[in-house]
């Protein structure tokens, strides 16, 4: 059978791939081994209890006793030394300490920048106050619900798809590229009468059917392991990730497009890639940083990949209410495509 | 002369360092041309610009009546190209490289794969992986792939370098073949006999510039005959002892001795071992063979072909 060139590349590419162990386990089994790592470590263990210790003295294990009452609660009666210490090394967030003598203020003794202290001090105060008598004039009833793709590894997940995505795009197709170049591969296929764009085009081609598996692979696994699901739309997720690796796969070109040997185009990939994974939000959100940073970190392809992604993956939402984030990736993929092909160099 | 190739004026600079400096050529159709020098001669550079890869920086060059700059569409699907030590793709088999190569010349007259594994005795490779090849297969699939598209022109830059002796012959073989099927090849070498035994005729390069060109017979008589005695003396003798000497035509040091060109070995050589009894000497050297172009570039230059 002999198809055309373009096809004929693709195919080459696509076997060559296949018949090489390492590349099939870090395009497919390395995402699946981090899945697994950080859905387990950052698993939801149920609501946290506060850790109060009660200073031993008159009145300490009435006050104990009072706290114990609360299932939110563990409590310790300790001596001041050990508490000052163990508040020191977290592992206590609030010492209560009763009053010598009676009618004297309780004193809370906590680190108000840590949230689970001020947290702690509400509900340990409430159950005081409560147990001396207080009474809530209005009735409550707690409603409590999980929302949907709130956890962490729900989270995660898509922006893992992300990382190996732009990993294919730069360790599969620019380090290759790189390498047939060093290899003056490049410059025996620029003897030929092939086109040129055709070669260029085979990794989008090659693209084209490893991106639905990865895809496929990647939220399988999730779903079967942690229940991770796609609450939007599978096939705006699939599109998305189809644009996504295109965006990447142009970045991926123009790194490889002058680069001469494979230390060069280390290089610049790590230069490309690393600062993303952190910028971008893969591991954990990106507005942790400064909010003068946020107008450059959304313009970043892997961070409009992921706010879109995630959008749809987790929220539900529409691709066609991703406008920004669509809009930034196909501006990416546009400007390195054209840019990488220009300066490409073949010998 | 229908030139295949004609070469004139050409310049390659790349920064301050003279890669080729004015150099003229002219290969004819169905001709098998050397180009013959050191390693740095300009040789790979020369080709490269033939084949269209690199652009010359001055002169003008005509591969089959066409330039580069004008159609290079058309004349890569008529040249054929094994680069110097080509690395192809590590985990296609050779059919599949094959296969690949030939889609490039879709719409024109290439080679059936199995024509061209048979006569490139990969037949029995062709389901190996190209990194899993021999040095001597892999030159030949080279080989092959440059003839895929049934070329009017083949070049070949260095072809049997870094190969054992059988290789080496047997890759001879498939060019003499070639150059008897009309093809007009191009090669490098810096080996002289590989010219000698395949060229019609040899352009001999140095430091960018042709400093002898012609067929390697017409070479070997120019730099002074085809017989040579190397001959050394105990105790030594001056270059003096040999003048007059009957078909001597010149004479040069070599080592501890000389190396003297003669004509009609049947009447030089009774003559020189008269003349080696009249001054009493005894010969612990005495060696008469055919010159090749190593000679030829020793007389050229000054200097060995290996020695840099």
């Amino acid at each position: 059978m002999t198809g055309g060139p373009l096809w004929a590349l693709s195919a080459a590419r696509i076997k060559q791939f296949l018949r090489e162990p390492g590349a099939l386990f870090w395009t497919f089994g390395f995402p699946l081994l981090i899945t697994v790592a950080l859905g387990i470590a950052f698993r939801n263990q149920g609501p946290t209890k506060s850790q109060i210790a009660v200073l031993e003295g008159p009145g300490a294990t009435t006050v104990a006793a009072t706290l114990a009452d609360d299932s939110g609660i563990v409590v310790t009666i300790v001596d001041p030394e050990r508490a000052a210490k163990r508040l020191g090394a977290g592992e206590v967030v609030l010492i209560v300490v009763p009053p010598a003598t009676p009618g004297a203020p309780f004193v809370y003794r906590y680190d108000p920048s840590r949230p689970d202290a001020l947290a702690a001090r509400r509900l340990v105060d409430e159950r005081l106050q409560r147990g001396a008598g207080r009474r809530d004039p209005l009735s409550i009833r707690d409603e409590t619900v999980v929302a949907r793709g709130s956890r962490y590894v729900d989270w995660l997940v898509p922006g893992l798809l992300g990382m190996q995505l732009l990993n294919g795009a730069m360790w599969g197709a620019a380090f290759n590229i790189v390498n047939a170049r060093q290899r003056k591969l490049l410059k025996r296929l620029a003897a030929t009468p092939m086109r040129r764009s055709d070669y260029l085009l085979s990794f989008r081609v090659s693209g084209l059917v490893f991106v639905p598996i990865q895809v496929l692979v990647l939220f399988a696994f999730a779903h079967l392991t942690f229940g991770v699901t796609i609450h939007g739309s599978p096939v705006a997720a699939l599109a998305l990730a189809l644009l996504g690796s295109w965006s990447f796969a142009g970045l991926g070109l123009l790194c490889a497009s002058r680069a001469q040997n494979s230390e060069t185009a280390n290089g610049l990939i790590n230069l490309i890639t690393l600062p993303m994974m952190v910028l971008s939000g893969v591991f954990f959100s990106s507005s942790r940083f400064p909010a003068i940073l946020q107008p450059a970190i959304r313009l970043l392809p892997m961070s409009a990949f992921n706010e879109a992604l995630r959008h749809v993956v987790n929220d539900g939402a529409s691709i066609f209410s991703q406008g920004f984030p669509l809009a930034v990736l196909v501006g990416w993929a546009l400007c390195t495509s054209v840019l990488a092909v220009r300066i490409f160099r073949w010998t | 002369m229908d030139a295949a190739i004609r070469i004139e004026g050409l310049v390659k600079r790349y920064g301050d360092v003279v890669a080729v400096d004015g150099l003229d050529l002219e290969v004819a159709r169905g001709e098998c041309f050397g180009l013959l020098g050191p390693n740095g001669a300009g040789k790979t550079t020369t080709v490269e610009i033939l084949e269209g890869l690199l652009a010359p920086t001055g002169g003008t060059v005509e591969v089959l009546g066409r330039r580069w700059a004008r159609e290079p569409l058309e004349l890569r699907a008529r040249i054929g190209v094994a680069l110097q030590e080509t690395k192809l793709f590590d985990r296609l088999t050779v059919e599949e490289t094959l296969r690949l190569f030939r889609t490039f010349y879709a719409g024109r007259a290439a080679l059936s794969v199995e024509t061209l594994l048979e006569e490139m005795q990969l037949g029995e490779k062709r389901a190996t992986w190209v990194m899993k090849l021999s040095g001597g297969q892999r030159q030949r699939l080279a080989v092959a792939l440059g003839l895929i598209g049934d070329p009017e022109v083949l070049f070949l830059d260095e072809p049997t370098t870094g190969l054992d002796p059988q290789s080496r012959r047997a890759l001879w073989d498939t060019i003499a073949a070639l150059r008897a099927r009309g093809k007009t090849v191009v090669l490098t070498t810096h080996y002289m006999d590989e010219a000698e035994r395949l060229c019609d005729r040899v352009a001999i390069v140095d430091h960018g510039k042709r400093i002898a060109l012609g067929t390697p017979a017409e070479l070997i008589d120019q730099s002074g005959g085809q017989h040579l005695v190397e001959l050394s003396t105990d105790p030594a003798l001056p270059a003096e002892a040999f003048a007059g000497l009957q078909g001597l035509r010149a004479i040069r040091v070599q080592g501890d001795g000389f190396v003297l060109s003669i004509d009609e070995p049947h009447v030089a050589l009774p003559a020189l071992i008269a003349r080696l009894g009249e001054r009493g000497v005894r010969p612990t050297r005495l060696v008469s063979r055919t010159a090749t172009l190593d000679d030829v570039f020793l007389a050229l230059t000054g200097r060995t072909l290996r020695e840099d």
